[in-house]
């Protein structure tokens, strides 16, 4: 029995699920400002320097409400469907590396939690199967706006999952393999190995981050969310902490997407430009460099959502049928074409 | 270590597969279902096949039990109803007949197989030696099933379309 | 170490219990489903006969068998829903036009 190994493991999900909880926490509040910043008003200020324990008081006013369980809904499901939202977006942060190998306690630890060959598959596959909180919570709550607003949001998850596995599937085309660890490792050097700037540049980023937003239900998604359209959708019979799984679903469910697009597009902890540095200041600042990138795509979340207005249902499976999925289609031939030619391909 | 694995995926297997025959809500049934394809990954997983255990996942467990779901909901199908209940005879004649299959079918696999398994090949499971197998060897069925994954989406489509009158 | 013989009779159970689900349940999504369960019971095996022979083939059954199981499911489906717009009802035992 490998004591040290098996520590090292459980430190790292350790670090990991509290850095994520940590951040969705703070995502609250930062989306709170950010749009109050943007609508021109000030956001929570009133709870610590800047309003920065709101998250706090908004855990203690979850925590507190009185836990209501609907007569009619189908009670195993019902308190199924919460815990159900907020696993697989936990499971698929467990391929992705945030950080370079490093040298602990005499051995090297590469810093990710699970590396496998298919490592970006796992991602995709949690991904999946966070569509059925959304569909069991819709049904099991017996209600009109419920299951319309489930079934809607689980629809567009699928239908927007197409785009997403394509433009996934350029990168991978070009790195040649399904492991991040490797996929990261080959946008060392300077910024222009990014993926972002390879094949086709830009296409495959602006692909994902689009069916990115879809996949999260953000706006200009989030019809099957939104007040006034369906209540509240699959999660209108929710309350209290049952509600704030789903919030903290839907929040880890951005983390993951934007880890994926960082891993992906933006290099990872690479960062982009070398570095006269060696050992632990180096790797501080390589996993400072991937929580940074990780950031600004989360402001790039919380930016569209509070300028763009919302898509209509069919306007939105339009686009995702007819507008993304061709064009990721396109971006995928014109990669292949590209990688035959070693044309911006190559290192 | 993996035995304890495979005995809890198998427990979670069968349990999750009787939910499936039995239960009479077709929901509980397809979620049920759902579950077990993820143990069934879980399993391939286990023997090495990575590849094929995360694509069941994205494939089996997260679009094809989604689909199917969908269309249970969308057509809202209540609980099965027996018109007349199973009488005392059939109650115990349907699991010793599937008692019996299942004995007939596990005594001859049991022969099938050696007792433990051979170390895994370089390589097994992973994408690459897959999509050289497939691109090269299983080319022309790849092909092939392509086109039959159109012709069923038209098929599909057409089916369940409304008719325009 | 795990023995193959105990995955296999894993799956031929597996396969018996859709076979019985296939012959006994009366709703048409149902028995479908029952149809997957037996589809994974033969994947099952087909993953374990690949790991005992060592070669990739049987993997490659296994994808095709995973593909061919989509194409079906989504036909199928759109089978009993337009059999559910004729009849108002997926039972299997009111679905019978061609009996006397």
């Amino acid at each position: 029995m490998d004591v040290t190994g098996v520590l090292i493991a459980f430190g790292k999900i350790f670090i990991v699920f509290n850095a994520l909880m940590g951040a969705v926490a703070f995502m609250t509040w930062v989306e709170r400002r950010v749009s109050g910043i943007i609508q021109y008003r000030l956001g929570p200020n009133r709870v610590g320097p800047w309003g920065l324990l709101q998250p706090i008081a908004d855990g203690i006013k979850f925590i507190q409400k009185k836990d209501i369980l609907p007569d009619d809904a189908y009670k195993p499901f019902y308190i199924l469907a919460p815990a159900l939202a907020v696993v697989p977006a936990l499971f698929a942060f467990v391929v992705i590396p945030f950080g370079p190998e490093v040298v602990l306690f005499g051995r090297k630890v590469s810093l990710v939690i699970l590396d496998m060959d298919g490592g970006l598959l796992w991602g995709f596959a949690a991904t999946a199967l966070g569509v059925y909180a959304l569909v069991l919570a819709g049904w099991a709550s017996r209600s009109k706006f419920s299951l319309m607003g489930g079934l809607r949001s689980s629809a567009q998850m699928i239908s927007y999952e197409l785009p997403l596995a394509l433009s996934i599937a350029s990168v991978v085309l070009m790195a040649g393999t399904l492991r991040p660890t490797e996929i990261v490792a080959q946008q060392a050097g300077w910024i222009h190995h990014w993926y972002i700037f390879r094949g086709f540049p830009l296409l495959g980023f602006l692909l994902f981050t689009i069916a990115g937003y879809a996949e999260t239900n953000r706006v200009p998604f989030d019809l099957p969310e939104a007040e006034g359209e369906l209540v509240a959708g699959y999660h209108t019979e929710y309350s209290g902490m049952r509600f704030a799984a789903f919030f903290m679903a839907e929040y880890v469910n951005m983390m993951t997407s934007s880890a994926l697009g960082v891993t992906l597009f933006l290099g990872g902890w690479q960062l982009g430009f070398p570095v006269p540095l060696e050992g632990w200041p180096l790797w501080i600042l390589q996993i400072l460099a991937f929580v940074v990138k990780v950031a600004f795509f989360q402001f790039l979340f919380v930016w569209v959502r509070w300028t763009l207005p919302r898509f209509r249902y069919d306007q939105l499976m339009n686009l995702g049928w007819k507008g993304l999925f061709p064009l990721s289609l396109v971006n995928l031939a014109t990669t292949a074409v590209l990688v035959t030619l070693n044309l911006n391909v190559a290192r | 270590m993996q035995v304890f694995a495979f005995y809890v995926l198998t427990i979670l297997t069968l349990a999750s597969a009787l939910v499936v025959v039995t239960h009479r809500n077709p929901v509980v049934s397809a979620v049920a279902l759902a579950f077990n394809l993820v143990s069934i990954a879980g399993f391939y997983i286990l023997l090495g096949a990575q590849f094929i255990g995360l694509l069941q996942v994205i494939v089996y467990a997260g679009a094809i039990m989604v689909l199917i779901l969908f269309v249970i909901m969308l057509l809202n199908l209540s609980e099965e109803v027996q018109p007349h209940p199973a009488g005392t005879f059939q109650r115990v004649l349907a699991p010793a007949a599937t008692l019996v299959f299942a004995i007939v079918l596990g005594r001859a696999l049991w022969r099938g197989a050696p007792s433990s398994f051979p170390p895994a090949a370089e390589g097994f499971g992973t994408a690459a030696v897959l999509g050289r197998e497939l691109f090269t060897r299983y080319y022309y069925p790849f092909e092939v099933i392509s086109l039959l994954l159109v012709v069923a989406m038209v098929g599909a489509v057409l089916l369940a379309k409304r008719k325009l009158t | 170490m795990i023995d193959p013989r105990l995955v296999l009779v894993l799956s031929g159970v597996l396969f018996a219990l859709g076979a019985a689900g296939v012959l006994l349940r009366r709703g048409a999504i149902s028995i479908l489903m029952c149809v997957e369960l037996m589809l994974n019971a033969a994947n099952l095996a087909f993953i374990t006969f690949s790991r005992l022979r060592g070669g990739p083939e049987a993997q490659i059954y296994v994808f095709f068998v995973m593909t061919l199981a989509a194409a079906e499911a989504a036909a199928g489906l759109a089978i009993v829903i337009a059999l559910f717009r004729l009849r108002g009802t997926t039972d299997v035992d009111e679905i019978s036009l061609l009996k006397w």
